[in-house]
């Protein structure tokens, strides 16, 4: 089963991150639960969603306390919330940043974590691009598919048109494919330059 | 008609900002807001959304009551926003005593102190009960009316935003007409709020003939400072509603707060006025009137009557609302 | 159709299905989304004629109903915690006037201080209220539950709560299967009232009783309810005819078989206790766990009997009596009368604490060395406890406990985990 954690402050879409996850994932064929960590916060406060993927049903009802997968959907939660708490040591990383992964100062964190597991990218410059606003949801989930693996790019892409119909899904699915791509050549990248080094 | 000359708008916006003015004023007259002595009762690090008016109206409304009543004050709170925003344990940004029992019963633990207070003959405090539009024109209803019958020593303020913000935006009985609200949705035969619904509280207060009744909105500070202050010098029921934009349930900009309620009132929509013993004594006249578009078309809770195809029905119904507020209230005399 | 879909809309799915005549609500978490999109539903006039009026309070609410009830119409509403105390009066007397409203309870805890996260102090603090309560365990079990609950509180004219996790399951997005309107016409019949206001043919509803024969209308209602006892398992057949799956039904066993230990919960979390009965076992622990389906009429017989060769029963509840300890654990007990079982009560997940497996696993092997104290509450922080205790002994006007417990544990703001 693999768990995932979504952070994000209130009014940026965390819950609809989560649910966009587990629907693709249904599409793909597989068992999929998606809840938030509900609370009172109102617009800008941090808040958390959880997603489980797994090849049977579900059952458990635990909030996920060692994740898979961390998604931090706004770059100025770093340093403020716990957000790598319980982070799997093969686990996997996805930050929505314009600055390098070396200028947000987490090595600490990411130490045991393979190459080409984490990914910094900025979600929102692809948002603002293709829908005019800055929503980072459908790049993230581009991205997710990228370096994850899980789920399959097309389902991302056909959960998100079911939960948003119309222009906005259209727009909302170029990004998302357009972050894929991006995130896949950044990973191969990584990977490539480690296997020049070990040539060398 | 010496009421009227106190509630002589000062007029210190420049036009087309939306800022008040204080520095063109002589000390005494400026808000008790842009004094260095202000209590801060609502401190700042409270959990409202951005452009929140309630959490504007809250400040400005606490800060003048401190000051009229020398510090003496205590403030019960319904549930709702403000109560949420302001008090998760262990932070508060209340700087007063300060109590949140529950949704429906604010005025009557209110009532409750006031009498506690007799029964130790303090008479020096003040007792305040506030609450959103949901928790006084709904289901603390009763209770409202209930203080305003025994006159009890009271000042209820209502923050009116027009509907159930904290649960997430549904429709409460001061939701305006046609507004899109979460159980009152822009779809169907008449898409948003039922129009002929609605509950005129500050004109059923005024009904029980009670000391004081006052509408005010964060559109006006000035003037909502000078009403509290003036409704702590009276003992009795007093009665104060104001009006509070809410960004995130009306999709408005949180930058244009005070532009959305200044054109509630500029365009007659919501009547500003003033009464005393069951008597309207005075109203603010309307400075330029405005058509009700330029107020609806800054929230997307209206999103839905400027089509395609328009609404011109609705937009006309809403605009004969404004037009009889201004000639009940005598707005443009 | 099964989809990925969140519960609250699920079931407002179901409940439109329902046909329901008339919906009278007052919003409150957790329970919004599941009136909101009824709310709509209704306006689009997808749930053909029926009325949904946006009330004052809940005690409106349910009051409204009332009086549509008696009026021989279909109704339904949901609420949660306060607003479920808020109608408490009119929940009684729906019930005593034998009307067969369908309510959904999105499960919350209730203040002060306030809470908005899931426990079941809500539908515990009303189980004598003479209406049916039902537990869902998953959102599936919610949908269904909802569907079988019109036809049993019509055929049996009596109300009925169908209790579902607030947040857990109301907000979860999980798979679920959705019928659709044919299979629901097939299954449900139109409601036939056994009392109904009509100029036609004029009634009196509610008037007095009194010592007369009180008792005997008490006693009534009591047949009435132990008859839901028979009429479930009848329902549940009927469902599983209707729709192909097993929902439902009074209470039942999962991997009793040659358990020594039982676990018995309602709600969402027998899912979390099931995964920590698979671990155990997987270490050659003997335990297996029982769902309690039906809570009111509670289903003493049935459920002693899937208790048959356990001699150790761990009742895990979201509720507390306070000054006395478990409420569920007092009712098992009961239906255990004159038999050599050991009874631990072990309170969780109060206020939305999310119960973990490894709490649950590390639970039952203390109650399997005699270790638990009683009650046992889960996960409790002794420290805090035991620092407030001491501050209150040095200081007399101490403010709120809550207050000070949070700064001792150094939370900022409200957090769920
Ligand atoms: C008896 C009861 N019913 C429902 C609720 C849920 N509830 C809490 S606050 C609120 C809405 C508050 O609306 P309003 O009074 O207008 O204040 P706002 O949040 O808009 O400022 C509701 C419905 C409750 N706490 N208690
Ligand atoms: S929802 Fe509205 S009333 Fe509530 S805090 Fe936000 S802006 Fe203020
Ligand atoms: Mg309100």
């Amino acid at each position: 089963m693999w768990q995932i954690r979504i952070h994000g402050r209130g009014g940026q879409g965390v819950v609809t991150a989560a649910e966009l996850l587990a629907m693709a994932a249904f599409m793909d064929g597989k068992y999929a639960q998606a809840f938030p960590s509900f609370g009172s916060e109102r617009m800008g406060a941090p808040v958390v969603a959880f997603c489980r993927v797994a090849e049977g049903a579900i059952r458990t009802r635990e909030t996920v306390t060692r994740p898979d997968v961390v998604i931090i959907q706004d770059p100025t939660l770093l340093h403020q919330v716990d957000l790598f708490g319980g982070l799997a040591p093969l686990g996997f990383v996805l930050i929505n940043s314009t600055q390098t992964l070396d200028a947000l100062h987490i090595e600490e964190f990411l130490s045991t974590l393979p190459l080409g597991h984490v990914c910094a990218f900025s979600a929102t410059d692809l948002g603002l691009k293709y829908l005019k606003r800055p929503i980072a949801n459908g790049p993230l989930l581009g991205a997710f598919a990228a370096i994850t693996g899980l789920i399959r790019l097309a389902s991302v892409e056909s959960a998100i048109q079911q939960k948003f119909p119309g222009a906005v899904g259209e727009a909302n699915r170029a990004a998302a494919r357009e972050a894929f791509d991006v995130v896949t050549t950044s990973i191969t990248e990584q990977r490539g330059i480690v296997h020049h080094a070990h040539a060398d | 008609m010496d009421e009227a000359m106190t509630t002589e708008r000062i007029k210190f916006y420049q036009t087309g900002t939306f800022t008040a003015g204080n520095r063109l004023l002589d000390e005494a007259t400026r808000t008790v807001q842009s004094r260095l002595d202000r209590t801060n009762s609502l401190n700042s690090g409270h959990r409202a959304c951005q452009g929140c008016g309630e959490a504007l109206g809250a400040r400005y409304a606490l800060d003048a009551a401190m000051r009229a009543s020398h510090n003496q004050l205590i403030a019960v709170n319904a549930t709702g926003c403000l109560e949420v925003f302001s008090s998760p344990y262990p932070e508060s940004a209340w700087q007063i005593p300060w109590m949140h029992s529950l949704f429906g019963n604010a005025p009557a633990v209110a009532s409750g102190i006031a009498a506690a207070l007799r029964a130790k003959r303090r008479d020096d405090v003040t007792v305040i009960a506030q609450g959103g539009d949901g928790a006084t024109v709904d289901i603390g209803f009763g209770c409202l009316s209930g203080m305003f019958e025994r006159n009890d020593d009271v000042l209820y303020l209502c923050y009116d935003n027009e509907a159930y913000m904290n649960t997430g935006i549904q429709r409460s009985g001061a939701t305006p007409p046609f507004a899109r609200t979460n159980t009152t949705q822009a779809v169907g035969e008449h898409p948003g709020n039922p129009i002929g619904n609605g509950k005129n509280v500050p004109r059923i207060a005024l009904a029980h003939g009670i000391p004081y009744v006052a509408t005010a909105s964060v559109a006006d500070l000035h003037d909502l400072e000078r009403k509290v202050t003036k409704a702590i010098g009276v003992r009795g029921a007093r009665y104060i509603h104001v009006h509070v934009p809410c960004p995130l349930g009306w999709g408005s900009d949180p930058a244009h707060t005070m532009k959305v309620a200044r054109l509630a009132v500029e365009s007659g929509l919501f009547p500003l006025f003033e009464a005393e013993f069951g008597k309207i004594i005075c109203s603010t006249p309307i400075r330029r009137k405005v058509p009700v578009e330029r107020y609806l078309e800054l929230q997307t809770r209206f999103k839905h009557l400027f089509g395609p195809p328009q609404d011109t029905e609705a937009l006309a119904a809403i605009q004969a609302m404004a037009d009889d507020n201004i000639a009940v209230y005598g707005l443009m005399e | 159709m099964r989809m990925q879909i969140e519960g609250s809309q699920a079931v407002a799915d179901a409940i439109a299905l329902c046909q329901p005549e008339v919906i009278a609500a007052y919003p409150i978490s957790p329970q919004t989304h599941i009136v909101e999109r009824l709310s709509r539903k209704t306006k689009q006039g997808h749930i053909g004629r029926c009325q949904f009026l946006n009330v004052e309070s809940e005690f409106a609410a349910l009051s409204v109903l009332i009086g549509a009830s008696a009026s021989g119409a279909r109704t339904y509403t949901a609420t949660s915690s306060q607003g479920l105390l808020f109608m408490a009066e009119a929940v009684y007397n729906a019930a005593g006037l034998g009307l067969p409203i369908v309510m959904t309870i999105a499960n919350r805890a209730i203040g002060a201080p306030i809470n908005i996260w899931n426990d079941h102090s809500d539908s515990m603090a009303l189980r004598d209220a003479e209406w049916i309560q039902l537990f869902a365990e998953d959102n599936q079990d919610a949908v269904d539950l909802h569907i079988q609950a019109f036809r049993l509180a019509e055929s049996l004219s009596c109300p009925v709560m169908v209790c579902m996790d607030g947040y857990v399951l109301t907000h979860a997005y999980e798979p679920v299967d959705v019928p659709d309107a044919v299979q629901v016409n097939a299954y449900l019949p139109p409601y036939d009232p056994v009392q109904v206001l009509d100029p036609e043919r004029p009634v009196s509803i509610g008037a007095m009783v009194g010592p007369e024969a009180f008792t005997e209308v008490k006693y009534f209602s009591h047949q009435q309810h132990l008859r839901a006892l028979e009429v479930m398992p009848e329902l549940v057949e009927a469902f599983e005819q209707h729709f192909q799956r097993r929902s439902g039904g009074l209470c039942s066993a999962y991997r009793m078989e040659d358990a020594d230990i039982a676990v018995i919960a309602m709600g969402s979390v027998i899912g979390t206790i099931k995964d920590a009965v698979d671990e155990l076992r997987n270490t050659g622990v003997r335990v297996g766990c029982v769902k309690i389906g039906c809570y009111r009429p509670f289903p003493k017989f049935q459920v002693s009997a899937l208790l048959e060769k356990t001699t150790r029963v761990i009742v895990v509840e979201k509720d507390l009596a306070v000054g006395m300890g478990g409420i569920v654990s007092a009712d098992v007990q009961s239906a255990l009368q004159g038999r050599q079982i050991s009874v631990h009560t072990v309170i969780a997940g109060l206020g939305g604490r999310s119960i973990s497996t490894s709490s649950l696993k590390h639970m039952i092997l203390e109650a399997r060395a005699e270790r638990l104290t009683e009650p046992y509450f889960l996960d409790l922080n002794k420290t805090v406890i035991e620092q407030e205790l001491a501050r209150r002994r040095d200081i007399r006007r101490a403010g709120p406990v809550a207050e000070h417990m949070l700064q001792t544990m150094n939370v900022i703001g409200t957090k769920v985990s």
